[in-house]
């Protein structure tokens, strides 16, 4: 037996395809959609929700049996606004530029649906140490959403990842250029994030038929 | 005049939902039904019109830089803007419980139709990113808040209405089997996000928000600069002095 019993794992690879946060449980899509035009953003917030969704679990879960029910969503909601002031001072200090990008959609983390759901699902009713890994693995299916509809914007919209020319110089026409290649702007507009990840969950529907739903 | 333009700007061009992404959770699985959409929507532009103006106190009183400046010269240099995000999320979760009991009391039938929207409101990013966003674009005085706070309420309830007409139409479409439900709402909303694009030249031009970021930028660049400025006077100040 390894590090992680096999319930532990699938609390980790459940949420990384076939409960996947945002294509299945339709949660946290606000900040999925709004800061995809860049890979390096996407990367970015997929970290800063990784970092308060594990450490928020924790807390909450070793919160649980003295937390009053009646108010256990202001609780919640004061536990992830101090975790998410960490991560947004951290950013200002060390990222200042990608923070000016990401703009309100660091603060809008306190109300990413993904966060309060899991509070609710699950720190709640169990352990620290599951409850971690119940939001690492969250957080990872939601950043592989982010970071597969970032890829696709920024290359297709703008011909680069994380910054560097990988399909060559639109100005000096080198590479694909070369040979008529186009960017297509529309891609870094709001709308085709919308139309991202609604093909995304067209293919990963069409592989699995469980996962349509009745009309 | 800048009350009416600001309030058909956050309807129209700034849209919550379409332009922004704000409150997707609740507006993706709030919209199987127009009678449940309208109700949501209602209570969102209630909440909304409360707490923009409300955190918009706030952040002229006790948040900004110098804000506390009312309370006495010795407090004029504090700073307090890192905690907004906690006292914003924090008014807001009390003004839904506030609104929820004066709501129950005063109106029971608003009551009905609202009571059991109002507690998922504390969550809805529409909310918290009204103040956001409120506070990010500098809005200058306690009646274009409100203003700004009805509007953008506004621009969320028509959204979410017309998602649930549409949703309600396409049941009886047949639409592929692996895009039902979800997949077809999210390309939906994409196609209507691409249609109120078209808002965009509706006030004065589409570049006007090009304009406005880099002189905010540039203002608050000036601002440091006259601190070090002020800082190396006082520096030559004290060493004069000691000499």
């Amino acid at each position: 037996m390894g590090l992680l019993s096999k319930k532990d794992a699938a609390l980790i690879t459940d949420p990384l395809a076939d409960n996947n946060p945002i294509t299945i449980q339709v949660l946290g899509i606000c900040s999925a959609l709004a800061i995809t035009a860049e890979l390096k953003a996407s990367i970015v917030m997929a970290v800063s929700v990784l970092f308060v969704l594990g450490l928020g679990n924790v807390v909450i879960s070793l919160m649980r049996n003295i937390i009053p029910s009646k108010i256990r969503i202001i609780v919640q909601l004061i536990v992830v606004a101090t975790l998410v002031i960490i991560v947004d001072l951290v950013l200002k200090a060390f990222a200042y530029e990608l923070s000016k990008t990401l703009s309100v959609f660091v603060g809008l983390i306190i109300t990413n649906c993904i966060i309060m759901g899991r509070f609710e699902a699950f720190a709640l009713g169990n352990g620290p140490w599951k409850s971690f890994l119940d939001g690492v693995g969250n957080s990872l299916g939601y950043g592989v959403i982010l970071i597969a509809v970032g890829f696709f914007r920024e290359l297709l919209g703008s011909g680069t990842l994380l910054g560097f020319k990988v399909l060559g110089d639109p100005i000096e026409k080198t590479g694909l250029y070369a040979i008529g290649y186009e960017n297509n702007g529309f891609m870094l507009l709001s709308p085709m994030a919308l139309i991202v990840v609604g093909i995304i969950i067209w293919i990963q529907r069409s592989r699995n038929t469980a996962l349509i739903e009745e009309n | 005049m800048e009350h009416i333009e600001l309030f058909f700007k956050s309807i129209f061009i700034d849209n919550m939902v379409f332009a922004t992404f704000l409150g997707m959770c609740s507006y993706l699985a709030v919209s199987k039904k127009v009678a449940t959409a309208v109700g949501l929507g209602a209570a969102v532009i209630f909440v909304l019109a409360v707490t923009v103006p409300l955190n918009w106190l706030l952040d002229q009183y006790i948040l900004q830089e110098g804000a506390l400046s009312w309370l006495g010269e010795e407090y004029a240099a504090y700073d307090l803007s890192f905690l907004s995000f906690i006292m914003f999320i924090a008014t807001i979760a009390t003004m839904v419980q506030l609104v929820e009991i004066i709501v129950e009391k005063f109106s029971p039938s608003l009551y009905n139709s609202l009571g059991i929207f109002l507690p998922l409101i504390a969550v809805n990013c529409a909310i918290l990113g009204g103040s956001l966003f409120m506070q990010s674009r500098e809005i200058p005085s306690l009646g274009l808040a409100l203003t700004y706070g009805i509007g953008s309420g506004i621009g969320w309830f028509l959204a979410i209405l017309a998602i649930a007409a549409i949703r309600e139409k396409i049941r009886y479409s047949s639409v592929p089997p692996a895009l039902r439900g979800l997949g077809i709402t999210f390309i939906i909303t994409g196609l209507m996000a691409i249609g109120f694009m078209s808002f965009g030249g509706m006030l004065t031009g589409g570049d006007e928000e090009q304009k406005e970021t880099p002189k905010v930028e540039v203002t608050i660049e000036n601002k440091k600069e006259e601190k070090q400025d002020a800082k190396e006077i006082i520096a030559d100040n004290t060493k004069t002095n000691n000499q």
